[in-house]
């Protein structure tokens, strides 16, 4: 017996549930009532359609913008040499990622609420209640919320792996605090920003629990609109169609995003 | 500088803590709405306790984890050996399929699965969970053992069956020893990964629950307080687990930098 043949249980067990599904769904996307049509791509093409694949890409980009504004200066800090027991800070911004995902959003839903924690502060410090739950700003939050430390553990292991001489030398060499940063520091953490703009990106542009759950409904999402159309709708050929244009979708986005980090350094499970 | 590094970390991990804070107070809130403090109360754990549909949940979520492991496990660490000495070409074919899922959101994979299931007739229930929690986290254990492969010496195997040792024995005695922390990598991940899944889970269960999708569906009603109760237990686990994760790791650490 060849040693290459221990792979083929999993080659099977594969194709039966990976490459066979993505038939089906290539099937359905391209066919209705059995006949092959392109009608449920241009259906995709309506104004409503496009809009709210606009709205969930700019989302998801907003998200992964606030992501790594507030995420790389923790990473940075966190990387740096100023904290003799900087591993436990790390421990401590990965505990949150192991609750439940459901009861991290559930738990802004609490503070979120018109009843709730900042709303009654807010009323309390004079400003009176606001509108917070279902809303827009709200879904961010919960994505910034949710995927905030995927950004913060690639640039973080990145950092942390790379050479503090480069640092030093610069430093010697007469380079101050903001160009060492910019011509070093900042260089060398690229593979760590690749694969964090996709570890949040990815899923905030998939996401259909958060804006269910935060937005209640107010406004769709890709997702949201993909699961629709199978549980709600029932119509499996348009939300094939839908499932197939987000996964080309990604795949794009994740071959422009390696075009930046051409070398294939980026990692993200670094820390787990 | 230090001070405004310090304040910065301290401000992200209050974002980072604040809501699960909340819950955790208000676990002990013996008012059933969160808008009146009714006193401090355990009555919500006690509650807890007996609530069939939360065990019930919960012995799902932790059955299907552990046996999607399993079974992920033996298939991805056999994969992987299998992989490991193919050619080229064949190499390729494994690795893309192996890539696929991980890729893939996992709404894609959950609805792709969904309609296998109902196009092939299986009612969806624990069956079909635990299928699709072996796919996802097969790939897991994959690319975790295969880079123990590659660092391994592949000598060693030759030498064993050199020596006479029967090729599933040489597997046994030989290479699972060499590549067992990449097994147990991969265990652990796909052990996360399929206690915290929600998408693919709700795509491929109708008629069981795991927590997560309990979860979901409470948080469409109107959310029991006991949620609050469980948030804290399953805080309180996390937490401990970690501590003595890395407790040990740090131990290790030091005795192997003596």
């Amino acid at each position: 017996m060849k040693r290459s043949s221990f792979a083929f249980p999993y080659g099977l067990w594969m194709l039966m549930f990976t490459v066979v599904p993505i038939f089906l769904i290539f099937y359905y996307a391209f066919t209705f009532m059995g006949e092959f049509t392109l009608e449920n791509f241009q259906m995709f093409l309506e104004p409503e359609f496009l809009g709210i694949l606009g709205h969930s890409l700019y989302l998801a980009a907003l998200c992964t913008a606030l992501c790594l504004l507030v995420g790389y200066p923790a990473a940075l800090f966190l990387a740096g040499r100023d904290f003799k027991r900087s591993h436990i800070i790390v421990v401590l911004f990965v505990i949150p990622m192991w609750m439940n995902f459901l009861l991290r959003t559930y738990a802004w839903m609490t503070l979120l609420e018109d009843t709730g924690i900042i709303n009654r502060f807010l009323e309390w410090i004079g400003i009176g209640r606001k509108k917070l739950m279902y809303t827009e700003s709200a879904v961010l939050m919960g994505m910034v919320y949710n995927f905030l430390p995927f950004m913060v553990f690639p640039v973080y292991s990145v950092l942390a792996k790379s050479d503090y001489r480069l640092i030093e030398a610069a430093n010697d060499l007469g380079a101050n605090g903001a160009v060492t940063f910019w011509r070093v520091t900042l260089p060398l953490s690229v593979p760590g920003i690749v694969s964090g703009v996709t570890m949040v990106f990815m899923p905030a542009v998939t996401t259909f629990v958060i804006p269910r759950l935060l937005g209640g409904g107010t406004f769709m999402m890709f997702g949201d609109l993909i699961e629709n159309q199978f549980l709600t709708v029932g119509d499996w050929n348009f939300g094939s169609a839908l499932s197939l244009i987000m996964m080309a979708l990604i795949l794009v986005s994740i071959g422009i995003l390696n075009r930046f980090d051409p070398d294939g350094q980026a990692e993200g499970s670094g820390v787990l | 500088m230090k001070t405004f590094k310090k304040l910065y970390l301290a401000a992200v991990l209050i974002f980072l803590y604040a809501p699960i804070a909340v819950l955790i107070v208000y676990s002990f809130n013996a008012s059933e709405t969160r808008a009146v403090w009714g006193g401090f109360s355990l009555k919500w754990y006690g509650e807890l306790l007996h609530d069939e549909s939360i065990l019930q949940a919960l012995y799902v979520t932790v059955s299907v984890a552990a046996l999607a492991t399993l079974a992920a496990t033996v298939l991805g660490t056999l994969a992987a050996v299998g992989i490991h000495s193919m050619k080229a070409g064949m190499r390729a074919v494994f690795m893309n399929i192996t890539n696929l899922p991980m890729l893939m959101p996992d709404i894609v994979t959950g609805i792709s699965l969904m309609i296998l299931f109902l196009f092939a007739r299986v009612p969806r229930g624990y069956g079909t969970m635990l299928m699709a929690h072996i796919t996802f986290d097969t790939p897991y254990v994959i690319f975790s053992v295969l880079p123990r492969l590659k660092r391994m010496d592949k000598n060693l195997y030759e030498a064993a069956l050199d020596l006479g040792c029967p090729p599933a024995q040489a597997l046994k005695k030989v290479i699972l020893p060499q590549i067992m922390p990449g097994v147990v990598t991969g265990a652990l991940l796909s052990f996360t990964m399929s206690l915290d899944d929600f998408a693919i889970s709700y795509f491929t269960s109708v008629r069981t629950q795991n927590l997560s999708m309990l979860i979901y569906s409470m948080t469409r009603r109107k959310v029991p307080p006991t949620i609050n109760a469980l948030s804290t237990v399953m805080f309180l686990t996390v937490l401990a687990l970690l501590l003595l994760i890395t407790g040990r790791s740090n131990k290790a650490d030091k005795a192997a930098t003596k």
